[in-house]
């Protein structure tokens, strides 16, 4: 059983002159506990894709199943978690306070709660930070928050919308890290948008390109780098060899230089 | 320095201005019937203090009474209209429709229907004034909630109830106090000049409407000294529950995403 499955969907948002063919006939499997990145230019639809896995959309056509079952059945059993590139983290509440937000509503007890909340805060290296409301954090600090809520109920699925887009260079590369050893460790599934293409082949094992008007996959590179621990993998061969191949892969499909993709 | 500035510069301002206004009262000459001195009000304030503390009881009375009902009213009406889009959309022009009339008169007909000695009428005029402030502010608070906090809601499979307590209600509390900063001293300024409509003649308004017709322009300011001392009292009041109420201190959480 593959974590997502989504079969021939097409997305037409609006009708009449604002009709927008956002997706036209989308295949895309995850594996159980594989790294899956969307990558391509702006309008491609890959957010689209994202937030139809997550049910947030409901497709026009075609099917979508998460864990083996309808994508809304998978978002009532709360399988996934969620993290966007803007924190949302809710002004009110602590650090702590919204990291135990997603388990306060699948209905754990108050002391659990706040241990894996304080845990979470650990794995984001926040740990000082759990008694601060979110407005007293950096933009950085606040998508760390953001992520360990998305893993605070330890989800079989991750799903990740330029997660690491606001983030500066050093903490993006660690959070890189961390999210592998995670989902390495917790044997989660990832699908992961994102317009950058170095981080798309350092995270993923299988990089889908798309392109935009109408959204569609143009091409699927699998990449191997091995267990990626330390930083040689990001001055290994194969690396820099899987970047220039899905840039190719972004390229040809124009005929020009993609815009909107960051080559770092 | 700054809290220097924050505290000095407003009470020198302060000082500064009465001690202008005494001035040109004593230098000018005027006459008592056309400015009085502050000198004058303080002593009318001190020496008629009973008399200006009775009336400030019942109207401040009447402003309480008034500003904790339209408050309770404005806040179940907003939570049963935000849930029902269609009753939002048809309560909201309503309210904002019916704000916008100079909505005094009513206490005239308001008078007709109750006992003459009633304090009904009064109270149900700063009733509706704050209902309508509160309403619109805290419809506000619990609509116009962060997208992105609904769409995570929604993948939490949240329901309709846990959105509320959760997200809508603790969004709006910051409209709420902004309401009751601007209805609080509008509530007193309601009961003060409700009584000049008429009905019983207890309050700071009818106070002041007393001694300007006996010519007691002295005693006429200390009411108005009393008068700006409840509506100062109300205002802080609100202020401070602010404070209270909001985590992390009041003013200190910005508006918009995080």
């Amino acid at each position: 059983m593959n974590a997502v499955d989504v079969g021939s969907v097409s997305m037409i948002f609006g009708d009449g002159a604002s009709r927008v063919e956002a997706l036209v006939d989308v295949n895309l499997g995850v594996a159980q506990g594989s790294f899956v990145s969307l990558i391509g230019p702006s309008g491609c639809g890959k957010s689209t894709v994202l937030r139809l896995i997550a049910n947030l959309l409901e497709p026009t056509r075609g099917e979508i199943r998460v864990q083996g079952k309808p994508a809304r059945q998978s978002r009532l059993d709360q399988d996934y978690g969620m993290a966007f590139q803007h924190a949302g983290l809710f002004d009110w509440r602590t650090v702590t306070k919204n990291i135990e937000l997603p388990l306060e509503l699948k209905g754990w007890d108050r002391a659990t709660r706040r241990e894996r909340a304080l845990e979470m805060l650990e794995l984001v290296r926040l740990p000082e930070f759990a008694g601060h409301y979110p407005w007293q954090l950096s933009g950085g600090m606040q998508q760390r928050v953001a992520i360990a809520r998305a893993l605070a109920a330890r989800p079989t699925l991750l799903l990740m919308d330029e997660p690491f887009g606001a983030l500066d260079e050093m903490t993006r590369e660690h959070m890189q890290a961390e999210l592998l050893r995670i989902c390495r460790e917790t044997g989660t599934s990832v699908v992961f948008v994102t317009h950058s293409i170095p981080e798309a082949v350092y995270l993923s094992d299988h990089v889908v390109v798309m392109s935009p008007r109408p959204g569609r996959i143009t091409a699927t590179i699998e990449v191997d780098l091995g267990d990626r621990q330390g930083d040689d993998t990001r001055e290994a061969d194969e690396f820099y060899k899987k970047i220039t191949e899905v840039r190719e892969a972004l390229r040809s499909d124009r005929g020009e230089h993609p815009t909107g993709v960051e080559d770092r | 320095m700054r809290r220097v500035t924050r505290v000095f510069v407003p009470v020198l301002f302060g000082a500064a201005f009465f001690g202008a206004w005494e001035a040109l009262v004593r230098g000018l000459d005027l006459k008592p019937y056309f400015l009085v001195a502050p000198s004058t009000i303080a002593e009318q304030f001190g020496s008629s203090w009973s008399l200006v503390w009775r009336s400030m009881k019942v109207s401040g009375g009447n402003a309480l009474a008034g500003l904790l009902i339209g408050t309770g009213l404005g806040i179940a009406v907003s939570l049963v209209t935000s849930r029902f889009r269609l009753l939002h959309e048809l309560v909201t022009p309503l309210a904002v429709a019916l704000n916008a009339i100079p909505i005094f008169v009513l206490v005239s007909v308001f008078n007709n229907m109750f006992a003459i000695t009633s304090e009904v009428p009064r109270r149900l005029m700063v009733t509706l004034v704050v209902y309508f402030v509160v309403l619109v502010n805290v419809t506000r608070g619990l609509v116009q909630v962060d997208r992105l906090h609904m769409e995570l809601m929604r993948s939490y499979a949240a329901s309709d109830w846990q959105v509320l307590r959760r997200v809508r209600i603790p969004n709006a509390v910051p409209y709420l106090f902004t309401a009751l900063k601007i209805a609080a001293p509008v509530a007193v300024i309601t009961a003060f000049v409700s009584e000049y409509f008429g009905g019983s003649q207890n309050g700071l308004g009818s106070a002041i409407a007393r001694s300007i017709a006996a010519s007691r322009n002295d005693q006429a300011w200390a009411y108005v000294a009393g008068a700006c001392l409840l509506g100062l009292t109300f205002y802080l009041i609100s202020t401070l529950l602010e404070t209270v109420a909001t985590p992390g201190g009041a003013g200190k959480r910005p508006a918009g995403r995080s």
